[in-house]
């Protein structure tokens, strides 16, 4: 089947000549959901904003639902829900007649019944009578949510639905987005916390200075790069590690006080064993030990720093 | 035609306007009730006739003309500000809506507005002065025509203004003197030579004309000329609207 969203090598160049998007190609999958981290500015609301119809991507290709969002805006922007990073709202209407509009705006017929639902299941109904501006934050990301699931949206962009949100907040979030996937909405949402990503997305996507720089399923990704660390302290400080363990992936550090093992969880052995076998025959001794594991996070920041390292190196 | 996204608009801007339906009511009439009191009674004293209709009444037209001109700008223009101004724009700019339907739907609101207020307006000049309206399908054509037009220039200008000022900027500076220098309050065969011939570079001046003569059958200009004016007002402010969201000018960034 085609994809939901193809992205063909979008690019936008904004009125004054910046560059925010340099060529982005990306197919997001009926159904699944897909986090985007990267750091501020690094293009994923300038992404959004091209899908959505908010800017015009300066070229390339992006269709939704097999609609040209550019040529086919109406098809494609049926299919669309978009939760903005701004809590963008009227301060003087109520929340009724805020989600209302919405569906109205996209052409939906009248249904009380099913605004009623989505209210309810987001804890507005008790506040549909109130006046955003008598709305905490958090209940006001809520609106944000309930309109843009106001005209039953095939595929919802969540621009950091967590910002600035409560730990309870955010988990009921995350049972909304789970309630989605299950009702066969795709979703794609961007967001600063990494266990955000972890706890929900099937795929995750990493972009920074306008480019993709990766794209993976979340448990492939988090084995390829899922690498462990065995770290040695040991009695005495090497000045480099002896050709007796060339074998094995290791490294000095805290000025030869520490040996790192990296090794692959996923592989038949780990080699410590072995290592620790070739260690003694080589006469280092060691002091201590202490294994970490990469965490989704470092390989983020890894990706993104390696990727800025790049730039100014260029 | 999205009809259903129109209609939405269309009552979100209304329901704006009824929850303040007091103040778009009393408004006007304490207004018009002034302009005659200043105008009516301190200068029509003075002046009792032009063309053989009392002054009192000579003015109605000229200030229905002058409200609604001004109510229409101001609604259009501010209905489609404020959403850029808080943001709540990216709505419309995401929704599976064309242009036609945008603009039909603020518009729409605006010039129902002005027209209400347009009513409002004759409704308390008559109490004051005998109205007469001796065309009336053109009286009407004419009001809801300027209703039109210029709530279709009061949302070119809430597109183009990135702050209040200049929300207020061009209603205050060009449109209002326009419209005073338009012949709202006098006839322009009243004034010198030389500068009737520069009236009839203010377009006003032919919608004001046209409207008066469907009341009294008194026309500074050809009746034709006043249609055709307005007419091609409109084509004006719908042909730039249609460039704006074409090349999504000061809306998609
Ligand atoms: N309207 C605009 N005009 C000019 N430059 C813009 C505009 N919007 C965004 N940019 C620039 O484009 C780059 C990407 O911005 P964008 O908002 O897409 O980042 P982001 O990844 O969403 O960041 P954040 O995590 O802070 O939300 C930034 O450098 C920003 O300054
Ligand atoms: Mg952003």
């Amino acid at each position: 089947m085609a994809p939901m969203v193809e992205i063909r090598d979008a690019r936008k160049v904004y009125d004054g000549g910046f560059e925010a998007l340099k060529g982005v190609t990306l197919d997001i999958e009926d159904g699944e959901i897909l986090a985007l981290l990267g750091p501020n500015g690094a293009g994923k609301t300038t992404l959004i904003s091209c899908i959505c119809g908010i800017a015009l991507p300066s070229s390339g290709a992006i269709r939704v639902g097999g609609n040209d969002v550019v040529t086919e805006y109406r098809a494609a922007r049926d299919l669309i829900g978009l939760v903005p990073q701004e809590v963008n709202l009227e301060p003087f209407e109520t929340v009724w007649s805020t989600v209302r509009f919405t569906r109205g705006v996209f052409g939906k017929r009248r249904d009380d019944a099913l605004l009623e639902d989505l209210l309810k299941q987001l804890s507005l109904w008790d506040k549909r009578n109130a006046k955003i501006k008598e709305l905490s934050g958090g209940m006001k990301r809520r609106v944000l949510i309930a309109k843009a699931l106001s005209h039953e949206p095939k595929v919802l962009f969540l621009d950091e639905p967590t910002a600035g949100v409560d730990v309870e907040l955010r988990r009921d979030m995350w049972r909304i987005v789970d309630g989605l996937r299950a009702s066969g909405v795709t979703i794609i949402l961007t967001t600063h916390y990494i266990e955000e990503a972890e706890a929900i997305a099937d795929r995750i996507g990493v972009i920074s200075g306008g480019q993709l720089l990766l794209v993976e399923e979340k448990a492939a990704l988090m084995t390829r790069l899922g690498r462990k660390e065995l770290r040695i302290d040991l009695q005495e400080p090497l000045g480099a590690v002896p050709d007796a363990l060339a074998e094995f992936d290791l490294a000095l550090a805290d000025d030869g006080h520490t040996l790192v093992y990296s090794y692959d969880t996923g592989a038949e052995r780990t080699g410590i064993a072995r290592l620790m076998t070739e260690m003694n025959a080589a006469g280092v001794i060691l002091k201590d030990l202490r294994t970490s594991q990469n965490t989704l996070e470092d390989i983020f920041v890894n990706l993104v720093h390696d990727d800025s390292t790049e730039e100014t190196g260029a | 035609m999205n009809w259903m996204a129109v209609g939405a608009i269309y009552r979100f801007e209304m329901a704006r306007f009824f929850r303040t339906i007091v103040q778009s009511f009393v408004a006007p009439v304490i207004t018009t009730s002034l302009y005659f009191v200043v105008f009516g009674a301190a200068i029509g004293s003075r002046i009792d006739e032009v063309e053989g209709v009392s002054y009192g009444a000579f003015i109605v037209p000229g200030l229905v003309m002058l409200s609604v001109m001004t109510q229409a700008i101001s609604n259009a223009s501010f209905g489609i500000y404020f959403p850029k101004f808080i943001g709540t724009i990216y709505e419309l700019l995401s929704a599976p809506i064309n242009f036609l339907e945008i603009v039909t739907g603020y518009v729409g609101a605006a010039a129902t507005k002005a027209l209400f207020i347009g009513v409002v307006i004759l409704v308390t000049a008559s109490m004051f002065v005998p109205l007469r309206v001796e065309h009336p399908v053109a009286m009407v054509a004419f009001l809801m025509l300027t209703c039109l037009s210029f709530a279709l220039m009061g949302f070119i200008i809430g597109i183009w203004a990135s702050n209040f000022e200049q929300l207020q900027l061009v209603p205050l500076l060009v449109v209002t003197p326009l419209i005073f220098l338009g012949g709202a309050f006098y006839s322009i065969s009243m004034l010198p030579e030389f500068w009737q011939k520069v009236a009839l570079l203010n377009p006003v001046v032919y919608l004001i004309s046209g409207f008066r003569w469907a009341f009294y059958g008194l026309a500074d200009v050809p009746v034709l000329v006043s249609l055709l004016a307005i007419a091609g007002f409109t084509a004006l402010c719908l042909a730039a609207i249609w460039r704006i969201f074409q090349t999504g000018w000061r809306l998609r960034a």
